[in-house]
């Protein structure tokens, strides 16, 4: 099975390297699977589980939005923020979305407002599923850094 | 100084606490200063990156429109100036705010606005009545890119909105741990994304970049990377800035305890001569005393 580089890279810090069969993420235009030798490619990411596969199964990893760059021998996400399946705190991303819960059940003054508790809303749900998903299938990431 | 014996074992005692705590703090400076060079380094490929794909789609795009890129007639001035939180690190903010009331000069306080980064900065422009459009203090020694965010966001939201027309960072540039100088350096606009090439510290050669596609477009890419190029910019900045804090604060305990180990000589010195004064002089009345006798 052919693969190709697949760096994820934060603010911080380069949070995965690895050869993968298949990406997945959110692009600007929707759900996008880049294979290798994927054609040159620039989009923007959306907050989603970016889904990889591996030669020995599959593992998804929270980006809270960023960016996609895919060239013909590599390919790169550039997340606002991500974290692997096991650094994930899950009293934190728990606390988090019963805070936005919270907040949207209150009143909220202006739309900009909204959208931003639906974006905090969102990246709590995106890492409790991944942790979820992780426990039920395993995290192959365990490994890294 | 002090004559008196137990006088100078006193003092001779108080200095030589104050300079182990100087040295304590010197180390902890060290390893602090170590940690923040690990999180420069760890921060690098992401701006590196970032300039390699706004290249890309510079290339690509030719006809490419943003806020961001575009030179304005100046009517206000930005300035974002770190300083750290907290002092006993030398000339570190002093000479940043030589710096930047050099930079200001006389002009009228309505045509610029400051974002002061680090606590001593905020309370030095607040008590000399310059204007302050945002503030973040109690940064953490090695902060993370989450931590500053917000800041960042808001300095590129403004600038972005024509809050005002040029942005320029004052920090202290890092260059090795002994070396930290005060810069004032040009942001925004990013006039020329062929010149973001020449000017990234991180950059490593790449090959020459296909044709990209875009999704959506190139105008929608663009729009939403400038911005976090800019954000990841003020990043840098302030990660490079907490790296001559630690650096300076190191040098300047080392001063410190240096000058304290003089001082110690220089007082046990004292100590041994009235020491001996006190001998002489007991001698003699004991000599005398004998002489009378006789």
């Amino acid at each position: 099975m052919s693969t190709v580089p697949l760096q994820i890279i934060t603010p911080d810090r380069v949070l995965l390297e690895r050869e993968v069969s298949m990406v997945t993420v959110k692009g600007g235009y929707g759900e996008l699977g880049i294979l290798p030798r994927h054609t040159p490619l620039a989009t923007t990411v959306k907050p989603c589980l970016v889904k990889i596969k591996l030669e020995n199964g599959e593992a998804k990893i929270p980006v809270t939005g960023g960016f996609l760059e895919v060239l013909p021998n590599a390919v790169t996400i550039l997340a606002d923020a991500a974290e692997l399946p096991h650094e994930i705190d899950p009293d934190r991303a728990e606390a988090s979305k019963q805070r936005a819960l919270a907040k949207l059940a209150s009143n909220l003054e202006t739309e900009e407002e909204r959208k931003h508790v639906e974006a905090a809303l969102l990246r709590a749900e995106l890492r409790l599923e991944a942790l979820d998903w992780a426990q039920k299938h395993g995290n192959l990431l365990q490994t890294e850094n | 100084m002090a004559e008196n014996p137990r006088e100078i074992r006193r003092r001779i005692k108080s200095v030589r606490s104050t300079a182990q705590i100087t040295k304590a703090l010197e180390m902890v400076a060290a390893a602090k200063l170590r940690r923040v060079q690990s999180a420069v380094a760890n921060a690098r490929p992401y701006l590196a990156k970032m300039q390699d794909m706004l290249e890309g789609v510079a290339a690509s795009a030719r006809f490419v429109k943003h806020p961001l890129l575009v030179s304005r007639p100046v009517k206000r001035t930005g300035y974002l100036v770190i300083t750290s939180d907290t002092g006993r690190a030398g000339p570190y903010n002093a000479q940043i705010f030589r710096r930047a009331l050099q930079e200001f000069g006389h002009r009228d306080k309505s045509t610029y606005s400051i974002f002061a980064v680090g606590r001593k900065g905020r309370d030095f422009f607040r008590k000399t009545g310059y204007p302050i459009d945002g503030e973040i203090t109690g940064l953490p020694d090695s902060p993370e890119y989450r931590s500053i965010a917000s800041l960042a966001e808001k300095v590129v939201h403004a600038y972005a909105e024509g809050r005002f027309d040029e942005l320029y960072f004052i920090y202290n540039e890092f260059i090795n741990p002994v070396t930290q100088r005060p810069i004032v350096k040009k942001v925004l606009p990013l006039t020329n994304l062929h010149a973001i090439q020449e000017t990234s510290p991180g950059k490593m050669p790449t090959q020459k970049k296909p044709q990209y596609l875009f999704e959506p477009d190139e105008q929608e890419v663009l729009s939403k990377l400038l911005p976090r190029y800019a954000e990841t910019l003020v990043y840098q900045a302030v990660l490079d800035a907490k790296a001559s804090e630690h650096a300076a604060r190191m040098a300047a305990m080392k001063n410190a305890t240096d000058n304290a180990k003089e001082m110690i000589e220089q007082l046990t010195l004292s100590l041994n001569r009235a020491r001996q004064a006190a001998i002489t002089t007991q001698i003699v009345e004991v000599v005398s005393g004998a002489q009378a006798l006789e």
